[in-house]
């Protein structure tokens, strides 16, 4: 990258892409190009910069200048006025939502100043499809510094000693799964790279993909090479296809580098990684139906033990791990255990990768230290909540965990105390909740998406979860009452105990943490029928107040169904059992006589 | 062999290492309640999805519960089976599994026979607790077996006898969550799947997902016609399994009672498919020797091993899965359908009744006999050779129907002169037992020596897999036997890859042949049942005073009378058949 003396980086994303920063590119180049700038300039397409709310995004190196919201007829205007005239573009500027400052370098920006990029480091700096950008950041030099100067024992014990856990959502130590399947004795084994990634919200696992291939691919390396695979498997999701393509190239790149295949850098080891694609179903996540699934049998897990590091893919022993842990490894080996373990806190170490969503200013994939508390994510990282509203909780761990709230503010992150709160770190889906948020179809949108996904094996989880949604729709149409809120508790308890994996053993999280903390919330519904946020459409009622009512109809003009009537010049009334609660009286009313109880 | 000792309720427990907790507590007598869980000991085939959460336990020092099917016995393991937790979770399970189960037991086929409905029984469920949408599928009614999904639990054992016991592949889970259900691919019907109605699903099904199709009511309807010869054979395994129907222990033979209660029931001619087994004999056995004798004469165009062909499930096993291999198997028809040829022409000849004036009823162990005798091929201007073939399961229903006392019947005799026939034909009823008669006959036409010994031991067991060599009078004889559609399949691939060495190959599609069939009382995945179903035929045999087909007399009548001799014209346009390429009518909608 040496001989440019300036770079754009435009963001490669799929977000940014999919708003057509693939011409944002193709414009900056053939300005550039026709400026006679090519020399000295070089775009360069990234992998994602984490910060999607506000893509298309475009950097310039080396001042660090973080252009927002760029569009292709900004190109021009970009280099005219910043690459030849060195006058940042002020509107394309971020302006801090609180300070309503323009803040031009990126390491100011609230959304960065928290945030300690490891899994990420080279997202959004390097051209993903080009090997010798990732050289440059030093790609590969793990897996040369393992193979050349550590036995797999030896190399093993670094990634215990680093204190890395699983990031895929079950937090399992690394090291000791990687030894685990090192000890098994077989004329094969296998590791695979589990980039199934499934929660909603959730995409750490595509921009890692997408953005830092290599990372990944030389991981992959090290963990065979510790544990004695000699092949490799990223089971990728097929809706995936940037990720695909880019790791494609990558591999293809790698071998050609003789970073893959036989006698690796000349050390004697055997290394080949092959992509296996899944249909998209989130229990192939599960370790053991994500194995079946490579197999081509249906995905579906199977009672543990045996654990894959026994009898995994074709009965071999197999370490699967995720995305995001692969891309720690390189960076431990660089930099050391004792490095990676002094981040975090005393059982977590590291960082994580959060997918920031729902009602907050910054949405985005963020990487903090563990230990970082939910505050500093959602009011520093996150820039707060969206339009001033009150913050009211944040779901954790997908549908596998569970809401915390005010209270639970200043928690720090990490395994242990999200799961003593009630919630669980799973793959990094984090949705920031306000006072409009309904808690029971909050809940009650956890299992339908669980309900969907269940793979219908075991009774519980298949009938049982499908009950349970029926429980919570009864309770958000009006039609609850106590006795649903029992049946719901004792169901969600069995369901929990009794079902096969872990999908349908945390299933009901969702629901019993929202129960936890806003117990208040389930009795209004029941008792009261009514939804303090509005959100439950069935348990409003429209209603027209008789003393601002002039009878002007244009309510009853306006109602799509019919449901309001009334004298011309006198009060009209709807009709509760005919409305479709759509808000089209209240709009068109200019008395303000129509009120939402 | 490393043993460990665990404590279940209280009790200690030693067991090997690798025990299930279910086995470990069955052999203390607790018996945990399961739904799915299945054990064929004799093929060492498990099916223990982990998937009905019934058999759930409690063992110290786990987060949550265990299903004991699937969690091996641990050392200083402590397990309680019948705490408050478990007995909660377990009837809340059941209830589950219930709400999403149509609630008609009363006019359900496997009403009384139900593992479901026993099981709601046991745990006392008075009330479903979680009432909500059930599942809608369609019905599928194929010529042999119907599929009422709405009923299926997901236990996935009849998954398991398909593809692991008979390698068939028809059914297989599909769909998610709730929709989830066992179904062939795209859910297409039975009708145009690799199925090849061999019934095992329908006999380890626990509830009335998978049910034969039923043709009492067409048979009370016949029986009722005054106009109408209604003529029955009862094929060899039935009377080895009738008298479970009955509760009676297995391995009763009830061949004078069953014979009493189809008279009971008013059948013109109770006859007996053994008559027709020894006719195969002679057709089968003339042809292994017409083809030896070639192969012995330096013929390189013969074709062998020859492959028995009197297992319809068989028959559609290869039509679908080894179309290229249809010259192979033996052109003789099944006993079945050698009846019902004879009986509509030579018998019906005799008492001067029109083809169309006779019903003719099968009694078989088996459901594929229900489509094989409604095969075009097998009809003369649409009217079939047999009408209707009913199970071993089906008679005792109609039998109970009919207020007959069973157990209180006198012993009878068959009718003649289809009723006649000997040991050889009795033992069609198990694996092992076709190949042994065609030997007995064989030998003799072939050495034209009176044979020494008439058991083949060699032959007998209950191995999926079995094979011997029998002395011709100095010429070795190589024979495989196969039985289940999986070992079948590794014997087909080695004739097709022409590694076989064998000359003669007997094939029945069902565990164990036709006592084990798809069509007789439920066994339960419980080998035990089946060996003594077996040792009742060579029982049977045994008690018989001929044993050999070709003597029998009815049969040398037979070809004296009508048919001239085996492979006759006659014979071959009465007794035999071509096979089809089924493969290609299976259809993906």
């Amino acid at each position: 990258m040496a001989k440019y003396k300036t770079h754009l980086l435009v963001c490669g994303g799929t977000g940014c892409k999919a708003s057509a920063s693939d011409v944002i590119k193709d414009k900056l180049t053939r300005e550039l190009d026709e400026k006679g700038l090519a020399d000295e300039c070089q775009v360069v397409m990234t992998g994602c910069f984490g910060f999607c709310e506000k893509g298309p995004i475009v950097k310039v190196l080396p001042d660090n200048t973080f252009y927002t919201q760029v569009t292709p007829d900004d190109a021009k205007e970009i280099i005219e006025e910043h690459i030849i005239k060195g006058r940042k573009v002020d509107r394309l500027l971020y302006k801090d939502p609180t300070s309503k400052e323009e803040i031009s370098d990126s390491k100011h920006m609230g959304f960065y100043k928290k945030q300690m990029r490891i899994a990420l480091r080279n997202c959004g700096f390097i051209d993903p499809e080009n090997i010798e950008e990732a050289i440059a950041r030093d790609a590969y030099a793990a897996l040369g510094k393992v193979l050349g100067e550590m036995t797999p024992v030896e190399a093993t014990q670094i990634v215990l000693d680093s204190g890395l856990r699983g990031r895929g959502g079950g937090g399992f130590p690394t090291g000791l799964k990687w030894k685990l399947t090192a000890q098994e004795k077989a004329d094969q084994k296998y590791v695979v790279c589990n980039a199934d990634e499934g929660d909603p919200g959730a995409f750490m696992d595509r921009s890692i993909l997408e953005g830092d291939p290599h990372t990944v691919i030389e991981a992959m390396a090290i963990n065979g090479y510790c544990t004695g695979a000699t092949k490799g498997l990223v089971y990728i999701r097929a809706e995936y296809p940037l990720a695909i393509t880019r790791l494609k190239i990558a591999l293809e790149q790698a071998r050609e580098y003789g970073l893959l295949g036989k006698d690796i850098l000349g050390k004697g080891f055997d290394f080949e990684i092959e992509i296996r694609y899944g249909a998209g179903a989130f229990v192939c996540g599960e370790e053991t139906a994500l194995i079946h699934s490579m197999e081509g049998e249906r995905g579906e897990p199977t009672f543990k033990p045996p654990f894959p590091s026994v009898e995994g893919y074709r009965k071999k022993p197999t370490n699967v791990n995720n995305v995001e842990t692969y891309a720690n490894i390189p960076v431990i080996f660089l930099k050391g255990a004792e490095w990676f373990s002094a981040i975090g806190t005393e059982k977590s170490k590291g960082t994580k990768v959060f997918a920031l969503a729902g009602k907050i200013n910054n949405v985005g994939l963020i990487e903090v230290p563990m230990g970082t508390t939910l505050r500093e994510v959602i009011y520093e990282i996150g820039g707060g909540i969206k339009d001033s509203k009150k913050f009211k909780a944040v779901q954790t761990g997908g549908p596998s965990g569970g809401c915390l709230t005010e209270k639970h503010l200043d928690t720090p992150i990490d395994y242990d105390s999200l799961i003593a709160c009630g919630s669980m770190m799973g793959s990094g889906g984090m949705i920031v909740m306000d006072e409009d948020d309904c808690m029971v179809s909050m809940a009650k949108f956890y299992l339908e998406f669980t309900v969907e996904e269940s793979c219908g094996k075991c009774a519980p989880c298949r009938i049982g979860n499908k009950r349970l949604h029926e429980q919570l729709e009864l309770i958000t149409q009006g039609k609850g009452s106590k006795e649903n809120l029992e049946k719901i508790r004792d169901l969600c308890g069995v369901i929990k105990d009794t079902s096969l994996c872990g999908l349908g053993q945390t299933s009901p999280n969702p629901v019993l943490s929202t129960m936890d903390n806003f117990w208040d919330e389930y009795i209004a519904h029941v008792e009261e029928h009514k939804c303090a946020s509005g959100a439950c459409k069935d348990l409003m009622k429209y209603i027209i107040d008789a003393e601002p009512c002039v009878g002007c109809t244009a309510c009853a003009r306006v109602c799509p169904v019919g449901a309001i009537a009334g004298e011309r010049k006198g009060p009209h009334t709807i009709d509760q059992s005919i409305c479709i609660k759509c808000g089209a009286c209240v709009d068109k009313c200019k008395f303000n006589a129509i009120s939402i109880k | 062999m490393e043993f460990v000792n665990l404590t279940i309720d209280n009790k200690s427990v030693k067991v090997e290492k690798g025990t299930s907790i279910l086995e470990a507590a069955r052999s203390v007598g607790v018996e945990i309640p399961t739904l799915c869980h299945m054990k064929l000991d004799d093929v060492n085939i498990e099916n223990k999805p982990g998937g009905c959460r019934i058999c759930v336990v409690e063992v110290d020092g786990r987060r949550n519960l265990a299903p004991s099917c699937c969690t091996k016995a641990d050392a200083d393991m402590v397990v309680k089976t019948n705490t408050m937790r478990v007995l909660n979770s377990r009837r809340t399970v059941l209830e589950l599994i219930l709400s999403d189960h149509p609630a008609d037991c009363l006019i359900c086929a496997k009403s009384g026979n139900c593992e479901l409905q026993d099981m709601a029984h046991k745990l006392g469920v008075r009330e479903i607790h979680f009432k909500g949408e059930q599942s809608t599928y369609k019905e599928d009614f194929s010529p042999s077996i119907i599929r009422d999904l709405n009923k299926c639990i997901m236990c996935r054992r009849c998954e398991t006898m398909c593809n692991e016991v008979q390698t068939v592949g028809t059914l297989h889970a599909v769909n998610r969550g709730f929709m989830a259900v066992v179904a062939p691919a795209f859910e297409m019907d039975l009708e145009k799947s690799t199925c090849t109605y061999c019934g095992q699903c329908v006999a380890v099904c626990p509830t009335g997902a998978l049910t034969e199709v039923d043709h009492t009511n067409e048979i009370v309807r016949a029986l009722a016609d005054p106009k109408k010869k209604v003529v029955v054979q009862t094929a060899p395994a039935v009377r080895a399994a009738l008298g479970e129907e009955f509760g009676l222990e297995p391995g009763t033979l009830v061949t004078g009672q069953m014979a009493a209660a189809l008279r009971r029931l008013g059948f013109d001619y109770v006859f007996d498919t053994d008559f027709s087994a020894d006719l195969t004999i002679m057709e089968e056995g003339t042809e292994l020797l017409g083809r030896l004798g070639k192969h012995l004469a330096g013929d390189k165009d013969v074709k062998l091993p020859i492959l028995t062909s009197c297992c319809p499930g068989w028959v559609n096993f290869f039509e679908k899965q080894f179309p290229d291999m249809l010259d192979i198997p033996s052109t003789a028809r099944s006993p079945q359908q050698m009846f019902g040829a004879i009986a509509k022409t030579y018998f019906a000849d005799k008492i001067e009744t029109k083809r169309e004036d006779m019903v003719v009823v099968s009694v078989m162990p088996c459901l594929a006999k229900k489509y094989e005798c409604q095969r075009e091929e097998f009809a003369t201007d649409g009217n079939p050779d047999v009408d209707y073939s009913i199970s071993t399961r089906e008679l005792a229903q109609l039998i109970q129907r009919a207020n007959i006392d069973f157990n209180t019947l006198p012993n009878e005799d068959f009718d003649h002169p289809m009723g006649e026939s000997t040991g050889a034909a009795v033992i069609f009823g198990t694996t092992g037992g076709v190949i042994e008669a065609a030997a007995r006959t064989a030998y003799e036409v072939h050495t034209k020596k009176k044979l020494e010994k008439v058991d083949f031991e060699e032959l007998r067991g209950m191995e999926g897999i079995r094979s011997a060599t029998i002395d011709f009078d100095g010429l070795p004889i190589n024979i495989g036997i196969a039985h289940g559609l999986g070992n079948a399949r590794k014997l087909l691939e080695d004739v097709q890859a022409g590694k076989s060495e064998f000359h003669a190959i007997e094939v029945m599609a069902c565990p164990g042949g036709c006592i084990g069939g798809g069509g007789q009382p439920l066994h339960h995945g419980d080998s035990s049942v089946l060996k003594a179903r077996q040792l009742a035929l060579y029982k049977e045999d045994k008690n018989k005073p001929i044993r050999k087909s070709h003597e029998n007399p009815y049969i040398a009548k037979l070809y004296e009378e009508f048919l001239g001799a085996p492979l006759s014209e006659k014979a071959h346009h009465l007794l035999h058949t071509h096979y089809f390429d089924k493969k290609k009518d299976i259809e993906i909608e």
